[in-house]
């Protein structure tokens, strides 16, 4: 598990900001919370944040021109921007002024903590540009392509090779289904029906095939996670 | 405002006006012109008379002298006619002629001079007008030879008079007609805009009155009609809409809340409760997800803003969405098939578009099932003008009857109940196909339902030969 994060909560709410402070600090994380976009922005300034959860409608100024702010005065913290306007343009707009992710409202808990720790996690280190990635006896190389069990070579269909390359570089945390439709196929609508699912338990059937503790794990009510848990 | 003050204000009235004064003119001038060369025709004949008969004076004098001439022009003098002689002494005593000495005479020589002129001997008629050439003959004679041209000066009347009645018949009857077009435009139009009126005091049924005259008024009313009609049609949506989220709406809510009582009363069992509690969350789920749908209908319906349409490859979506569901099918023993050209662009949106075309293969998964043949075939291929994007299956297919409905919002058939679903995905479809100017057709697949959405090409880059991403 990663460390704690620090994140500040902008949103006018008083309800939905006290309990996302209370639910974040249940998980270990420390939780400050502000209560309109101008008192927001200065604390964004003043604090060392590794995470900044803006709820786009706040009084005094509204959150995506504080995103926008922040922008210009240089503060690079990440900002997950939450929002009752879920259409595709307000997710455009709203990435536009300078958000690395959109939530729109009303979201589960357990997925908005699942993209504000990626969130936290890409400030922490340029994990990214690993080349190579490992999980027990599963290698993956990005490189050249090639996936391995226990040193065997394994056949993966270009999608599955995404797929499997997104929860290696999230590994040991949970990512969700929507998560992995933006992240994997690259579209931001809910599907209908359990399609991710359909994919994992491909993907599962080719890494985890006759091993007797799975290295993909299937978080009931989030989503999934890849790790070792042999160690 | 006054009724006539209306009618001078029209349009058509300001437009007859200027006309009339053109017209008038116009009318001017061709008559003026008329006149004028009339006259020139006319001076020119008299001018070859008064020539002729000097002519032949002169040879009368060449061959015998004054008293010869005197007898010639005594003789002309008796005939009857227009033309006019004098010849007097240098000291301008009258030998012979039938005019008075007019007090102005030509002075020079070969000239045709306009005067007025007295008939010798009939002082009682008025003097006329009349042209005059003076001719000198050598022993200090002088002899005025002319016309009268009192015949010129009634054609002038007989013209003037002419311009003064067709401008008088022009105006009156210019005014009038003026009058009536505009009276019979103002009549339409307050006939169209009572019209208005009631409609927008609620009758929605009102259309405005077409006269038949395929003219530009009517060619406005039909498009007006045309538009008032898809406002009926938005505002029965809506209506419907209404009514349908009363029903399919509150139903998974009264389900959530029937749950959660349950949860309250089984107080002590905590596994139960827990139970409850996602049973609660998974409906609401649901429920977020109709609302969406909802949202998004709603929003593609009222029209997208085009900033956020862009150019984009529908064969790239239709293949990202088949492989996406292509195990899906494959879980359920089906066969997905792409049939797709490379590189068919249209002006769009990719998100709503694979939304659109993941709706589509979801009810083919979900409704048509067949054991015979179980395959769903994925298409996206142009079609002159028209990329078209089709979903078929080979199930059991839908009534001609049903097929009309399959796109209203919340619309779900008898056979279809017990499976899971909205009744959102073709009402979607279908606001996502509006949005790109483009169709959603329900055919007969026989056997089987074919569903195709069709969207205008856009021309650019249509041509580039991409190799298809498998």
């Amino acid at each position: 598990m990663m460390r704690f994060m620090r994140i500040l909560i902008i949103e006018d709410d008083r309800e939905a900001s006290d309990y996302l402070v209370k639910a974040f600090r249940e998980q270990g994380h420390v939780a400050d919370h502000a209560d309109d976009g101008l008192s927001g922005y200065a604390a964004a300034r003043e604090g060392d944040y590794d995470v900044l959860i803006v709820d786009r409608m706040l009084p005094k100024m509204d959150g995506l021109s504080l995103i926008s702010s922040l922008r210009e005065q240089k503060v690079e913290t990440p900002v997950l921007i939450l929002s009752a306007l879920g259409q595709v343009d307000d997710r455009v707009k709203g990435l536009r002024a300078g958000g690395d992710d959109y939530l729109p409202k009303p979201y589960a808990f357990s997925e908005l903590l699942a993209r504000t720790e990626a969130l936290a996690r890409r400030r922490v280190g340029p994990r990214g540009e690993e080349t190579h990635y490992r999980v027990g006896d599963l290698e993956l190389d990005r490189l050249s392509h090639e996936v391995r069990v226990g040193g065997q070579e394994i056949m993966l269909q270009p999608r599955e090779f995404r797929l499997l390359e997104y929860l290696m570089k999230n590994a040991g945390q949970v990512v969700t289904r929507t998560m992995l439709l933006e992240n994997v196929w690259d579209y931001h609508f809910d599907p209908q029906t359990n399609v991710i699912d359909v994919h994992i338990s491909r993907l599962r059937s080719k890494i985890d095939k006759g091993r007797e503790t799975p290295l993909l794990h299937t978080i009931r009510g989030a989503g999934y996670m890849i790790r070792d848990s042999a160690r | 405002m006054t009724a006539l003050g209306k009618l001078f204000r029209t349009t058509a009235f300001k437009l007859s006006v200027a006309f009339l004064v053109l017209f008038s003119v116009g009318a001017g001038l061709v008559l003026a012109s008329v006149g004028a060369r009339v006259k020139e025709v006319l001076d020119e004949q008299i001018e070859q008379t008064v020539d002729a008969e000097i002519r032949a004076l002169s040879e009368q004098y060449t061959q015998g002298g004054i008293r010869q001439l005197t007898d010639a022009v005594e003789r002309r003098v008796r005939a009857p006619g227009g033309s006019l002689y004098l010849l007097t002494t240098q000291s301008g005593d009258v030998i012979v002629g039938n005019i008075d000495p007019p007090r102005f005479v030509p002075i020079e020589k070969d000239e045709l001079v306009e005067t007025i002129y007295q008939r010798r001997g009939e002082p009682e008629i008025a003097p006329h007008p009349a042209l005059l050439r003076l001719f000198l003959i050598p022993g200090g004679f002088r002899l005025l030879i002319g016309h009268d041209i009192e015949d010129h000066r009634v054609l002038r009347d007989i013209l003037r008079n002419a311009l003064g009645v067709s401008l008088f018949w022009l105006v009156l009857v210019g005014v009038f007609g003026g009058l009536f077009v505009s009276y019979r435009m103002i009549e339409r139009v307050d006939i169209m805009s009572a019209s208005a009126r009631r409609i927008m005091a609620g009758d929605m049924n009102e259309r405005l009155a077409v006269s038949g005259s395929g003219d530009e008024l009517d060619r406005l009313a039909e498009n007006f009609n045309a538009m008032l009609a898809r406002i009926a049609e938005l505002m029965a949506g809506l209506r419907e809409v209404s009514d349908n989220i009363a029903h399919d709406l509150k139903t998974p809510l009264t389900r959530m809340r029937n749950r959660a009582e349950s949860a309250l009363r089984s107080g002590d069992q905590p596994e139960k409760q827990k139970d409850a509690l996602v049973a609660i969350i998974d409906e609401a789920d649901d429920l977020i997800a109709v609302f969406n749908a909802l949202l998004m209908i709603a929003r593609a319906e009222a029209g997208y803003s085009t900033d956020n349409l862009a150019l984009c490859d529908a064969a790239a979506v239709v293949s990202d969405m088949a492989e996406m569901y292509e195990p899906v099918a494959e879980e359920q023993g089906i066969t997905l098939a792409l049939e797709s050209e490379s590189g068919l662009m249209v002006t769009g949106n990719r998100e709503l578009l694979g939304q659109a075309v993941v709706n589509l293969i979801d009810n083919a998964l979900k409704y048509g099932r067949s054991e015979k043949d179980p395959r769903i075939v994925v298409s996206a291929l142009r079609a002159g003008e028209w990329i078209e994007i089709a979903v078929a299956d080979h199930g059991l297919g839908v009534s001609a009857a049903d097929r009309q409905r399959l796109t209203g919002r919340f619309v779900r058939l008898e056979n279809s109940r017990s499976q899971p679903g909205s009744g959102l995905g073709l009402s979607m479809a279908a606001a996502i196909a509006r949005l790109h100017q483009g169709t959603l057709r329900i055919e007969d697949n026989s056997p089987g339902l074919r569903v195709t959405l069709s969207l205008p090409a856009t021309r650019k880059n249509s041509q580039s030969i991409k190799p298809n991403e498998e």
